[in-house]
């Protein structure tokens, strides 16, 4: 009796999972599908779009319309540029934290995790005109420089985490064993916590490549991301629907890849220090 | 060599005083064991030593040289800890090998020195395994071999066999004694476990609130304990100490009888008592016996001795063998 229940209630789960997958899986699948579409069976009813034929047209339109390379390069820069940046100075934060905490430790992390609360629209008259002066308006440059702000909180939270998780007599024995702090982390900290910075650094590299308010108000052609080029093809008249479909589609493509191959990484990582 | 000279050495964690003030010359070569109960401060004056930990103030002289504001990895020393701290990511050969890379020699010398100290330890077999696949003695052993390896001025041993079952603790206690035969390197073993301290050091330590009890050989702790604490310690079964009109009628507000020091009688003796709990250990037989007005004592019988819970017996202390201890709890001579 007892195990048909569970067998029951196991069966209900799963359905309701797939359904709330499905759900969250729907926009994806609703822009894949309307990208091989043309414009005009693209904004007739559903089942009157999947019966019309199927077509690439929206996707040579995009590139003709719009070097798709130059924006795809930017957005990789920009999102593993940022990521490095952040993880470069997020380590040895997060081990002075971690590891040799002092009486305003939690204070700090707390305060950094608050400016991610701030909308970001806020500081966007300052951040415009200093990029203006200092010259960094629609640069790569500038963009790493953004993002490493951004992803900072976030890496070294995630960092701060992970580094608890590993014993401080380790640590210590490192430097019985005459490491110097370089090579403290270099040597036993960042290989011991490499499941840990790799999906930091998964995890970070997706958000910023997702980044969209800073990336289109800061940029405009030479530094403009993925983003850009999917906003490029939303119009305030005519019809535009198929073409933005095949843009969204071609700028999560990678992404959606990527995550797909590390998933287990990421999972491994963000449950990291929750199951021993 | 491998002298180390505490003078006034002190520390605290905010108003916590965790060491009042210790001063302590240890010998080179010497096996010194610092011991006592759970938060007593041995583990911190060993990381005091190791500059693990910074002295709030004092000094520490390694080798005639002040290293009280030297960093760890400058003082020579090297250290085992409680839970071996191995690098789980390198193979038992890497992590041998670590603190000769630290020191920049280079690979094929620091493989000779790695490979020569597996062997000491048995560990030829298993040097490309991780840390993850020995078991708790192997993995011991590795964190010795790291130690080993960097010839230090003197070893640290931070409670090194407390995760290690009893059998294997037994085994490990001869390896480690037979090293410091082997290698004459001035050791410091911190323990709770005061079997361990006397089967292995050549001067003992007994540290309680962070004082200094008492400093001697083994012998000596266990045949003149300095004051009640020490004399409670140092021995197994625990000594038994009795206050009242007994100890008055001594000259002595405490006295003590160690268990082995005690005679067993069925007919007559000057404490009478009941056996409550008698532990046969085939070559021993532990009586615990409530003795009326002094509460329960323990005496050490012969294996073969047929008392059991309930029987009615008398124990007398031998001659000569009777502690006295002062109100002050110091030992009166």
């Amino acid at each position: 009796m007892a195990r048909s229940t569970t067998t029951n209630s196991k069966v209900i789960v799963t359905i309701g999972a797939w359904l709330v997958g499905f759900l969250i899986f729907f926009p994806i699948l609703w822009i894949f599908l309307m990208s091989f579409h043309t414009e005009g069976d693209a904004i007739k009813s559903p089942f009157a779009m999947l019966a019309s034929p199927w077509t690439t047209e929206a996707y040579q339109a995009v590139q003709t319309q719009n070097s798709y390379g130059k924006f795809f390069m930017n957005s990789v820069v920009i999102s593993v540029g940022s990521t490095v940046l952040a993880l470069i100075i997020g380590i040895p934060a997060a081990w002075s934290m971690a590891f040799v905490p002092g009486k305003k430790t939690k204070d700090l992390l707390m305060w950094m995790l608050s400016t991610k609360m701030m909308p970001a629209v806020g500081v966007l008259i300052p951040m415009y005109l200093g990029f203006k002066v200092t010259g960094l308006l629609d640069t790569r440059t500038g963009l790493v420089a953004i993002g490493t702000l951004i992803n900072l909180p976030i890496v070294i939270w995630m960092l701060y985490t992970y580094f608890k998780e590993i014993p401080g007599e380790i640590l210590e024995a490192a430097r019985m064993d005459g490491a110097s702090l370089t090579s403290e982390i270099i040597h036993v900290l960042t290989p011991m916590a490499l499941p840990g910075i790799a999906s930091t650094l998964l995890l970070n590299v997706i958000l910023s490549w997702n980044e969209a308010f800073w990336s289109l108000q800061l940029t405009t052609s030479d530094a403009a991301p993925l983003t850009q080029f999917i906003a490029s093809f939303s119009a305030p008249e005519g019809l535009f629907y198929a073409k933005l479909s095949a843009a969204s589609t071609m700028a999560i493509a990678p992404i959606l890849i990527m995550g797909w191959f590390s998933q287990k990484q990421l999972v491994r990582g963000l449950t990291f220090g929750a199951v021993k | 060599m491998g002298k180390i000279v505490l003078k006034s050495v002190r520390k605290s964690f905010g108003d916590v005083h965790v060491i009042p003030s210790v001063d302590l010359t240890i010998e080179n070569g010497e096996f010194v064991v610092f011991v006592g109960p759970s938060g007593c401060g041995k583990s911190t004056l060993l990381r005091l030593i190791a500059g693990l930990e910074d002295t709030s103030s004092g000094t520490i002289e390694i080798d005639g040289k002040d290293a009280t504001a030297l960093p760890p990895a400058k003082r020579g020393l090297a250290m085992v800890f409680q839970s071996y701290a191995l690098y789980p990511h390198m193979t038992v050969r890497k992590n041998i090998m670590f603190p000769l890379k630290m020191a920049g020699m280079d690979i094929e010398a620091a493989t000779k020195k790695a490979d020569a100290a597996a062997k000491v330890l048995n560990l030829t077999s298993y040097m490309e395994r991780k840390p993850g696949q020995l078991s708790g003695g192997q993995r011991q052993r590795v964190a010795i071999g790291r130690a080993i390896v960097r010839e230090p001025a003197a070893f640290l041993f931070d409670e090194p066999l407390s995760n290690l079952d009893a059998a294997l603790r037994g085994n490990m206690r001869l390896e480690i004694t037979e090293l410091h035969h082997t290698l004459k390197t001035t050791m410091i073993y911190v323990t709770h476990d005061q079997v361990e301290a006397m089967t292995m050091a050549d001067k003992i330590v007994v540290l309680q609130a962070g004082n200094i009890e008492q400093v001697g050989s083994p012998l000596d702790l266990y045949n003149h304990p300095a004051n009640v604490f020490v004399a409670g310690f140092i021995g197994s079964p625990r000594m038994n100490l009795l206050t009242g009109a007994d100890a008055q009628a001594m000259g002595a507000t405490t006295i003590g009888v160690r268990p082995e020091h005690m005679d067993i009688s069925t007919s007559a003796g000057k404490w009478k008592g009941v056996v409550s709990v008698a532990e046969l250990l085939g070559s021993d037989t532990f009586l615990h016996v409530n003795v009326e007005g002094h509460g329960s004592m323990t005496v050490r019988a012969g294996g073969d001795v047929n008392l059991r819970h309930g029987d009615t017996v008398y124990l007398s202390p031998q001659d000569g063998k009777v502690h006295r201890f002062g109100a002050d709890g110091k030992a009166i001579a």
